[in-house]
C-alpha cells in the first residue's frame, strides 16, 4: 500500500474518532482512500444503504428521483404530484431543466400541478380528487400529451389504487396517463425513484411513439436534464458529427420522443446512474446497444465524440475528426486563458448522479486537481468507475455527512469545494469558496464545446473572487 | 368522568353490548356518551333509532375541512338524554379509516364534546386494534379502560387476545386497563367455564356473562336496545347488571396475553379441540 493511501487513511480516521463507536464503525465503510488500480482490498466504499439517523444526510426520497430528476422535465406532460401540497411545492422547477415551448399552451415545464390533499381525502381516499383534477387539467391544457401522476407518502399509506384511475381515464383521453408509485418512503435515496420513474416509461410511453423515417444514424441521447441548456449543447456536437438525435430525454424533451427511443441505432447515456436501467431495458428488449460518454471537458468530449464515432461508419469518423478541429483552437485558448488562473488549485466535490467523476476531466483540463470526490447516491458501479479517474490516496466518500464534509475541507484545504445547496452556504461561513454543482449556480451549460467555457469562467469566478479575501477563512 | 373502549372481534356484538349497557346507565340516571369509532357508523342507532346521518368525517367531507364543522352538526341526543356522535369515515376499501377516528376523536375533544357533567364516555370501536388510529382511544388521556367482548368461539378469543396485546402495549406507554371480558354467549360448550379461564390467564374477569336471546334481536329490528324496547323482559336487568358491574368495577389490570399455543391447549383442556395425538 502507497504512503498517499496509508496518509489518507489515517486521516480519515482522524475524523470519524469523532463519532461515537457505532456511528464510526458504520461511517468508516462510507469513507476510503481512493485507489486507481483495485487492488487495495479496504479502498472500496460501501453505498446505497440505508443513511444513519443524526448524520444529516443530504439525500433525498424516491418521489425526489421520479419527480424531479426523471419525470419533470419531460415539456409536454403535465405532472402531478398527488398528495399534500408540500412535496410538490418545494420539488417546483428546482432544477432548472430548460426547454423550448410556449409554458401553459403546448409545454408545462416550469407549472406546478398538485390535488393537495386534506383530511378528507386521506380518510375517504383521494381517486376522485385524482380524477378530477385529470379532467380539469385536460379542459384547461389540450395540448398535453400526457400527464404522470407522481405519489407522495399518503397514497401510498392509504392504498389508493391511482393505477386504475390511470388506466380508465387514459383510454378516454387516448393519452398516456403514467403512474408512479414513488412514494418517498420506498428505498434508501432519490436513486429508488429513478428506477421506479424508468419502469414507468417503459410499461407506459417506451415504443408507442411514432417516428416517420428512420436513419442509420439515429441515435437517443439518454439521461441529460438540459440544466442550464446541457442537453442542447451536447446534442449540437452528435449533430455536427452528422448524427440524428431522435429522441432526447428528459431535459427539454417529449413524449413522443420518449417513446422512439427504442428506434435508435445506439443509445447515448449522460448520467447512467438514472437512466442505465431503461437502457439496459432496450438492449435486452429491441437489441439496442448503449454507451456512456463524457461531454464535460475538451479532453473527455474529443475522447468521447472519437468513441461515439467508432460506432458508425467513416463518413461520421471524419465529421468527428472535422468538429474535433474545429474546435480545438477555441478549447485550447480557452485553457490558454483560464489555466494560469487555475493552475494547480484543489478541488473538492460531493455531488449525485455522474458528476462525482463526470467533471472530474473538465477541472484537469484547466490545471485543478479533484482531491476529494463522492455520490449523495451512488451504488458500487459508480464508485468503481470513479476510482480509476482519481489520483491515489484521494478521498472517496458516500452519503458524506456536513461534518466530514468540513473535516475534510480543514484538512485538505481545498481552494473550491462543489456540492448542493444544503451544503453551499456553511461553506460560505466556513470562508471557502464554492460553487452548487447541482444546477450550476444558475449558470450553465457546462456540457460540450458550448458548455466549457462557462465552466472554466464560473470555476475561475469562484475560486478566484476579491470576496473570499473579506472573509476571515475558519481554521 | 370515565372513558371506557369496547374492544372485540368484528361481529361479536360490540356495539350492541355497548349501547344496551350504555342504556342501562341511562335508566339509572347517569349521564353517557358513545363515540361510535367505525366506519359503518352504526354505534349509535339502538340509541338515536335511527342511523346516525351526521358522522363527523362525512360532515367534514361536506363542508371542506373538520375546522368548518360545528359541533351542533355532529353532536346527538338519543334515550334518556344519552349523547352520541360517529366518527364516519370511508366505504371499505378506500381511503384510512383509522385517520378518521384520529380526526374525529381529536375534533370532538377540541370543541368540547365531552362536556362538564358526562359520567361515562363509551368508544365502541371496529374490530381489532388494526392500526394507529383504532388505538386512538385507548391513547394517553383517553379511555384508561378496556371491556372486551367476547364469546366461546375459538377466532373470538383469539381477537381477545390480541387486543390484549394491544393494550399492553399502550398500557406500558399510558395509562390505560383492562377492565374485563364480556362474554356475549353464543351458547357455544363450556362457554362460561373457558372464558372465566381466559380472563384468569390474561389476568382479568369475566365482568359478565350476557346470555343468548332472541329479545335483542327482535328489539334490533325495531332499532331500539331491549332496555328501551322491553324494559321488564329478564334480557333488560342482564344489561343492567352489566351496567352495575362496570360502574362499581374496581378491578383493572395490566393483561399478561397469552401464546397462540396456550390458547390453543386450553380450548383442548375444556374439550372443544382434539389435541393432535387424538385427531390421529
Amino acid at each position: 500500500m502507497s504512503t498517499a493511501i496509508k496518509d489518507t487513511q489515517k486521516m480519515i480516521e482522524e475524523v470519524l474518532d469523532a463519532y461515537p463507536e457505532k456511528a464510526k464503525k458504520d461511517r468508516a465503510k462510507h469513507l476510503a482512500a481512493n485507489d486507481p488500480s483495485g487492488q487495495c482490498s479496504t479502498c472500496q466504499v460501501k453505498s446505497n444503504i440505508k443513511s444513519r439517523p443524526g448524520v444529516m444526510t443530504v439525500r433525498g426520497c424516491a418521489y425526489a428521483g421520479a419527480k424531479g430528476v426523471v419525470w419533470g422535465p419531460v415539456k409536454d406532460q403535465i405532472t402531478i404530484s398527488h398528495g399534500p401540497i408540500g412535496c410538490g411545492q418545494y420539488s417546483w422547477w428546482s432544477r432548472r431543466n430548460y426547454y423550448n415551448g410556449q409554458t401553459g399552451i403546448d409545454t408545462f415545464g416550469t407549472m406546478h400541478i398538485t390535488t393537495d390533499f386534506q383530511e378528507k381525502n386521506i380518510v375517504y381516499g383521494g381517486d376522485k380528487g385524482l380524477d378530477l383534477a385529470l379532467h380539469e387539467l385536460r379542459g384547461l391544457f389540450p395540448l398535453t400529451k400526457g400527464i404522470g401522476i407522481l405519489s407522495e407518502c399518503p397514497v401510498g399509506l392509504i392504498g389508493d389504487d391511482i393505477e386504475a384511475v390511470s388506466k380508465r381515464v387514459a383510454k378516454e383521453f387516448k393519452f398516456p396517463i403514467v403512474p408512479v408509485r414513488c412514494e418517498g418512503f420506498r428505498g434508501v435515496s432519490q436513486s429508488l425513484g429513478h428506477h421506479i420513474a424508468n419502469d414507468t416509461i417503459k410499461d407506459y410511453v417506451l415504443g408507442k411513439g411514432t417516428l416517420e423515417t428512420s436513419s442509420p444514424y439515429d441515435v437517443a441521447l439518454i439521461g441529460d436534464y438540459n440544466i442550464g441548456g446541457d442537453a442542447w449543447a451536447s446534442r449540437k456536437i452528435l449533430e455536427d458529427m452528422g448524427l440524428r438525435v431522435i429522441s432526447q430525454y428528459t431535459g427539454d424533451s417529449t413524449i413522443n420522443e420518449i417513446g422512439i427511443a427504442n428506434k435508435a441505432k445506439l443509445n447515448l447515456i449522460h448520467c447512467y446512474r438514472s437512466m442505465n436501467y431503461i437502457c439496459r431495458h432496450m438492449e435486452e428488449e429491441y437489441g439496442i446497444p448503449w454507451m456512456e460518454f463524457n461531454f464535460f471537458g475538451p479532453t473527455k468530449t474529443y475522447e468521447s465524440i472519437r468513441q461515439i464515432a467508432a460506432r458508425f461508419d467513416e463518413k461520421i469518423q471524419q465529421n468527428a475528426e472535422a468538429v474535433i478541429a474545429k474546435y480545438k483552437p477555441v478549447m485550447d485558448a480557452i485553457v490558454e486563458q483560464y489555466q494560469p488562473r487555475l493552475e494547480g488549485k484543489k478541488v473538492m466535490l460531493y455531488v449525485g448522479g455522474l458528476r462525482p467523476r463526470h467533471t472530474i476531466g473538465a477541472y484537469e483540463d484547466l490545471g485543478m486537481e479533484v482531491v476529494a470526490s463522492g455520490y449523495e447516491f451512488g451504488h458500487s458501479d459508480d464508485y468503481k468507475r470513479t476510482y480509476p479517474e482519481m489520483k491515489e490516496g484521494a478521498v472517496i466518500m458516500d452519503d458524506a455527512t456536513l461534518y466530514e464534509l468540513e473535516e475534510f475541507t480543514r484538512r485538505l484545504k481545498p481552494d473550491m469545494v462543489g456540492s448542493g445547496i444544503k451544503e453551499k452556504y456553511s461553506y460560505h461561513k466556513l470562508g471557502v469558496p464554492f460553487r452548487q454543482m447541482h444546477s450550476w449556480d444558475y449558470s450553465g451549460p457546462y456540457h460540450g464545446f458550448d458548455g466549457f467555457p462557462v465552466f472554466a469562467r464560473d470555476m475561475d469566478m469562484t475560486v478566484n473572487s476579491p470576496t473570499w479575501d473579506l472573509i476571515r477563512r475558519k481554521k | 368522568m370515565r372513558q371506557i373502549a369496547i374492544y372485540g372481534k368484528g361481529g361479536i356484538g360490540k356495539s350492541t353490548t355497548t349501547q344496551n349497557l350504555v342504556a342501562a346507565l341511562a335508566e339509572a340516571g347517569r349521564k353517557c356518551m358513545i363515540i361510535g369509532c367505525d366506519p359503518k357508523a352504526d354505534s349509535t342507532r339502538l340509541i338515536l333509532n335511527r342511523k346516525a346521518q351526521n358522522t363527523v368525517m362525512d360532515m367534514a367531507r361536506e363542508k371542506g375541512t373538520v375546522e368548518d364543522l360545528d359541533l351542533d352538526d355532529v353532536l346527538l341526543k338519543g334515550f334518556k338524554d344519552i349523547k352520541c356522535a360517529e366518527s364516519g369515515g370511508p366505504e371499505p376499501g378506500v381511503g384510512c379509516a383509522g385517520r378518521g377516528v384520529i380526526t374525529a376523536i381529536n375534533f370532538l375533544e377540541e370543541n368540547g364534546a365531552y362536556g362538564d357533567d358526562t359520567e361515562f364516555i363509551f368508544y365502541d370501536v371496529l374490530g381489532d386494534v388494526v392500526c394507529g388510529g383504532f388505538a386512538m382511544p385507548i391513547r394517553e388521556g383517553k379511555a384508561k379502560e378496556i371491556y372486551i367482548v367476547t364469546s366461546g368461539e375459538m377466532m373470538a378469543m383469539y381477537a381477545a387476545n390480541n387486543i390484549s396485546r394491544g393494550v399492553l402495549k399502550y398500557a406500558q406507554s399510558g395509562g390505560v386497563r383492562l377492565g374485563g371480558l364480556i362474554c356475549n354467549s353464543r351458547k357455544t360448550d363450556k362457554e362460561y367455564e373457558l372464558i372465566s379461564e381466559l380472563a384468569s390467564k390474561l389476568g382479568t374477569q369475566m365482568i359478565h356473562f350476557v346470555p343468548r336471546d332472541n329479545e335483542v334481536q327482535r328489539a334490533e329490528l325495531r332499532r331500539k336496545t331491549v332496555i328501551d324496547y322491553a324494559p321488564n323482559h329478564p334480557q333488560a336487568d342482564e344489561y343492567r347488571e352489566l351496567a352495575r358491574k362496570i360502574a362499581d368495577n374496581k378491578n383493572f389490570v395490566i393483561p399478561t396475553p397469552i401464546t397462540m399455543d396456550e390458547l390453543e391447549r386450553l380450548l383442548m383442556d375444556y374439550g372443544i379441540m382434539e389435541s393432535e395425538e387424538a385427531a390421529v
